[in-house]
């Protein structure tokens, strides 16, 4: 059977990606044609193992109680102080990852063929395909995996893919500081869950996360709960940084420095959601810690609203995008933190479709309008560009949360999730949040495809491969939230932590997120498309001056690292550079100047006279009779007592 | 007395025929085609290891543990062979140029015999036995270029030297022999238990240290190899620097641990300042060195100090790490020198500052040198980086200085590897011709490449056998 094939055989999805990205880099790199069909070929073939794998996973009750576990021995060692260090290496197909599995492929396999086209005539088209594939193995390594350390190299390759990807043009300044930006700030908060993995390998004995699992539950044996709190608090500070929650978010709007399939992929469909992932693969231990779950809540709340307010005021298409997504991945966290994994999933996979049909909508507008970005000086773009036009409306409905497209369900389920669980307050920004992204997505789209035409652009529709994905992808942020209606909730049922939670259809917190949602596209639609002078947008940006201006500048929390760093690390740094070429330096230069002139010293022995050779071997005999006689326990007797 | 069995022979048996077999077909086959003598070698080599391989888990002693057969010794075997399949092909257009390819393929091939019987030795006659096949063997290779001085002076040098510590080791041997009555190991290790320690054994132990620490090139026993490995043929450089010493390694654990329990406690702290020793002074002689085979023969001394750090506690988990340490240091050194010998086939140069831009010429070449010194440095992930480990673990407990001493030492090492790096990959080359690489030579040096890579990233299955092998020492 082709689906049992597939269950045993799930490492060939990570594998096949990784094997294009080898293949290019060797041998297909010359011929760019080539590179773009193994990438593109051996995304889909993945994803079509994938696609089986999740059937069969999704088909079988009994894998979505047990997960199904293939695992093998990667190296064991005895230390002393951790007698048994096993680690594992292994596939965890579960509902989770299983989804995971299918999105990401499936997504990839669209945007592998998007970049097709987008990337046309460019420098450096295998490498970049030959990245892109690189980054699709190490990203479905990471859902795959079954052990935190194996999730942990992924989580570090596609942190470095992203890096290479953003500053993919490197003869753009901005881009290479983005991929610099990009690359310190995750280190810092992988730093934190480093530290939190090594934690729960001395604490618990193991990294495998079905074992944590058990022993979680009965961490008593193990620790205090003190310790669980520290080790829950660090492993979220690893999400925090990937996932682009407050105060670690800077990096993401700057990503988008990179090409548009890369920004749609990474930076808003798959890895910056490994965070999400990851906060859910480990729900076990957040789950047995009530403050560390407040934490996520609440980091995920605000992260929710502070983005909001500022995609307000951008004006750059793809950096509205990009605060969005910040946004929309706190919605992810704040599920997660009020104890409903199966609502914040379901977000993320009705937002990987969205979002990446968004951006790719995104990167065909920049595609005809030669990178101009800044949505003020499109407009009326649904002429010319039709496809792109259509599919970026589904997009912009299904993230305002306008029923029955795909957002409107998933964004429902979070916001009663909330509301069931106390969360008073956090159901209120929430909802709030969804009446700004509504306004603020229709914000942009009526600024750049309706209203009048800028006559300084000249428009015109993008190739096929660019225009399939984005019908495929809109199919999706359609339907894919009809697996999870109130009514008939299947997606609850497969993907859950715990019991099925089965409360009752709450019709007034549907009400009110359309009707929050309404009233932002409607507030949009006034300001922005009725009014072609625009004459009350720009009233009420005067009146609310010094707001505006602060959200313009997405509260000076660049300018404030910027000052922290310039203060206080470059001050402390210079006194450590002082420390550093006069003590360090000086220690470290002695020693190699000894180590050179012993050399040199040792070396006049090395005269090539045999003689001198003998003479050495025996003195070397001499030597060892001498330390033989002194350091072994008889050597007392053997000096006191003489040679018997 | 149990019944002798040939069958515990099969190997050795084969190995000797395949060797007198290529030496007469040499005399048979016309000049032009005598090339081809190296692909039988090695084919008949490979046969030899797969009944190596298919004889694993078999354990026997012959004539009353005079020869031991068992996975330790087995895995010994495998190695050995490996090393020597891999020296053959990757040296074939060396050799073919040098001539007298019947005389070479089978001396090397006899080297390998007398590796085996030291594998297997289980009492003194047999261990001399082999490792005189193995030294004369040696010998013969060291100067083998007839009409080149450098060729012939190794080779004088190497004779010399090599007889004194075989007298030295001798009368080691002869001393425990006077001590115990018996020539049989596993006998003298219950004779000496029960006597206490006497100042003639501790002279024997004494000799045994010197005469094996010249096999291995500790030091201050090391003084023979730069100059013979520098003026022997690269091949036979390569071989003599990852086949004899491994040879010596395996001899020097059966003897020690399975021969001398009872005096452990009085080498145990010789063993580590030698282990010492040797890492410094193999480390920063290394430093100043311009010429790449003697570079890699400094090197290949410190390399001979980490292993030895494995003899300290002569526990399993030691004898463990000997093994794999050895085991990789095989096709690191095997990278190293097939780069290097093939270099000197096509420039006539073992020079440093020849090398510069290597990695333009020929980025497999370069590549391979460089994994393999990155290797031999202990850098992650590559192979070495778990060997040391494996190493450096078993004395963190009583020998922590010895570790640090390993730890610093590996340090310095990084500086003259990778200037070789830096010479190959920055500096512009002079000739910047490419160089075309034959096949064989290229699927050595990708073999070694890869074992190292793979090795070091996956080392549970290699650890498995290691750690089944180095079981099986303990079950005499």
């Amino acid at each position: 059977m082709l689906v049992e094939f597939a269950m045993q055989h799930a490492w060939l999805v990570p594998l096949l990606p990784a094997l294009a990205f080898v293949i290019i880099v060797f041998l297909t790199r010359p011929f760019r044609k080539l590179s773009a069909i193994v990438a593109v070929g051996s995304m889909a073939v993945a994803c079509f193992f994938a696609t089986l794998a999740a059937y069969g996973i999704f088909t079988n009750h009994e894998y979505i109680e047990k997960p199904l576990v293939y695992a093998t021995r990667w190296f064991s060692l005895g230390l002393p102080g951790m007698p048994d260090l096993r680690v594992d290496v292994g596939v965890q197909l579960d509902p989770v990852s299983a989804m995971m599995l299918f999105m990401v492929s499936f997504i990839a396999t669209f945007i592998f063929l998007y970049s097709i086209g987008y990337m046309e005539g460019d420098p450096g088209y295998s490498v970049f395909f030959s990245y892109l594939s690189l980054f699709g193995a190490s990203m479905l390594l990471l859902v795959i995996s079954s052990n935190l350390l194996q999730m942990f190299v992924a989580w570090e390759l596609v942190g470095l893919c992203s890096y290479l990807l953003i500053g993919f043009f490197t003869h753009k300044i901005s881009a290479r500081e983005a991929a610099k930006k990009a690359f310190v700030t995750c280190r810092i908060a992988d730093f934190g869950l480093l530290l939190g993995l090594l934690a729960l390998q001395i604490v618990f004995g193991t990294l495998n996360l079905t074992e944590l699992a058990e022993k979680i539950e009965h961490f008593e044996e193990y620790t205090t709960f003190g310790m669980l709190t520290l080790i829950a608090v660090l492993v979220f500070i690893g999400p925090i940084g990937k996932s682009g929650q407050f105060p670690l978010h800077v990096w993401l709007p700057d990503a988008m420095e990179g090409p548009t399939p890369v920004s749609a992929l990474i930076h808003a469909a798959t890895m910056v959601v490994a965070g999400v992932y990851l906060v859910g693969r480990t729900m076990f231990l957040f789950h047995e810690v009530p403050s560390a779950m407040q934490l996520v809540a609440v980091t995920g709340g605000f992260t929710a609203l502070f983005a909001a307010t500022i995609a307000i005021t951008q004006r750059e298409i793809k950096r509205i995008l990009a605060y969005s997504t910040v946004s929309q991945l706190g919605y992810m966290m704040l599920a997660l933190g009020v104890g409903s994994l199966t609502a914040s999933m379901f977000h993320l996979w009705t937002h990987a479709f969205f979002k990446a049909l968004m951006f790719l909508g995104a990167g065909s507008v920049l595609h005809a309008l030669h990178h101009k970005a800044d949505v003020w000086e499109m407009g009326g773009l649904y002429k010319k560009m039709p496809i792109t036009t259509w599919t970026f409306v589904i997009g912009g409905l299904a993230i305002a949360g306008i029923p029955p497209f795909a957002g409107f369900w998933s964004k429902d389920e979070i916001l009663v999730a909330a509301l069931n669980g106390g969360h008073y307050v956090l159901f209120a920004m929430a909802a709030f949040t969804a009446f700004l992204t509504a306004f603020y997505m229709w914000r942009m789209i009526f600024l750049a495809f309706f209203g009048e035409e800028n006559p300084a652009n000249h428009p015109h529709e993008s190739p096929w491969t660019m225009t399939l994905p984005l019908v495929v992808l809109s199919v999706g942020a359609i339907g894919a939230g009809w697996l999870g209606t109130p009514w008939y909730n299947i997606w609850g049922e497969w993907i859950k932590f715990g019991h099925p939670h089965h409360g009752p259809v709450n019709y007034g917190a549907m009400l009110l997120s359309i009707v929050l949602a309404a009233a932002g596209i409607y507030l949009a639609y006034m300001l922005y498309l009725k009014d072609a002078k625009k004459k009350r947008a720009r009233k009420m940006a005067e009146w609310f001056g010094p707001v505006y201006r602060m959200l313009y500048n997405k509260y000076y929390i660049d300018e404030l690292y910027l000052w922290f760093n310039h203060a206080l690390v470059d001050g402390t740094a210079r006194l450590f550079y002082l420390f550093d070429i006069y003590v360090v330096d000086g220690i470290v230069n002695g020693i190699g100047a000894f180590a050179r002139l012993s050399g040199d010293g040792l070396r006049v022995f090395q005269s090539g006279r045999i003689q001198n050779y003998v003479l050495i071997f025996f003195l070397g005999v001499l030597a060892v009779a001498v330390l033989m006689a002194f350091t072994g326990p008889s050597a007392a007797s053997l000096v006191l007592g003489g040679v018997k | 007395m149990m019944p002798f069995d040939p069958s515990a022979l099969t190997l050795e048996m084969l190995t000797a025929v395949l060797g007198l077999g290529v030496l007469i077909l040499g005399l048979i086959v016309p000049k032009g085609s005598r090339h081809g003598l190296g692909w039988l070698s090695l084919l008949g080599l490979l046969g030899i290891t797969g009944v190596a391989v298919s004889m694993w888990g078999d354990s026997r002693e012959l004539l009353n543990g005079m020869y031991l057969v068992d996975n330790y010794a087995l895995f010994w075997k495998i190695t050995f062979l490996l090393s020597a399949m891999l020296v053959i092909l990757g040296c074939m257009r060396y050799v073919d140029e040098m001539g007298g390819q019947a005389e070479y393929y089978s001396t090397v091939i006899f080297a390998t015999l007398g590796m085996m019987i030291m594998a297997s030795a289980g009492d003194f006659i047999t261990l001399y036995l082999g490792l005189e096949l193995m030294t004369i063997a040696f010998i013969i290779l060291v100067c083998f270029r007839k009409t080149d001085v450098k060729s012939v002076e190794a080779g004088i040098k190497y004779i010399l030297l090599a007889g004194m510590s075989s007298a030295v080791l001798l009368y080691g041997l002869s001393l425990l022999y006077g001590l115990t009555g018996s020539v049989i190991m596993l006998e003298v290790s219950r004779v000496i238990a029960m006597q206490p320690v006497t100042p003639a054994l501790i002279l024997a132990v004494v000799m045994l240290v010197a005469g094996l620490g010249f096999k291995i090139s500790a030091v201050p026993f090391h003084m023979w190899s730069p100059d013979v490995y520098e003026g022997a043929p690269t091949p036979v450089t390569s071989f003599l620097a990852m086949g004899s010493k491994a040879a010596s390694f395996a001899i020097l654990l059966r003897l020690f641990v399975a021969a001398l329990p009872g005096v452990w406690e009085n080498w145990t702290m010789v063993v580590a300042i030698l282990a010492a020793i040797t890492m410094i002074v193999g480390n920063l002689v290394a430093i100043p060195q311009t010429n790449v085979k003697r570079l890699l023969a400094y090197s290949s001394i410190a390399q001979a100090g980490y292993i030895m750090v494995g003899l300290v506690t002569a526990s399993e988990a030691g004898i463990k790490g000997v093994m794999f340490y050895a085991f990789l240091y095989v096709f690191a050194t095997v990278g190293a020198f097939t780069v290097a010998a093939y270099f000197y086939n096509v420039t006539g140069s073992d020079e440093l500052k020849d090398y510069a831009g290597l990695s333009q010429r020929s980025p497999l070449m370069a590549a391979v040198m460089l994994v393999a010194m990155l290797s031999m440095a202990g850098i992650p992930p590559l192979a070495g980086f778990v060997g040391k480990f494996y190493l450096f673990k078993t004395i963190i407990d009583g020998y922590l200085w010895l570790a640090f001493i390993g730890l610093i030492m590996s340090m310095v090492s990084v500086y003259y590897y990778l200037r070789v790096a830096l010479v190959m990959y920055r500096d512009e080359p002079v000739d910047p011709t490419p160089i075309k690489l034959p096949s064989p030579v290229a699927v050595t040096l990708i073999v070694a490449m890869v074992v190292t890579l793979v090795v070091g990233v996956y080392p549970g299955p290699l650890s498995e056998v290691v750690n089944n092998a180095a079981h099986s020492f303990f079950l005499h």
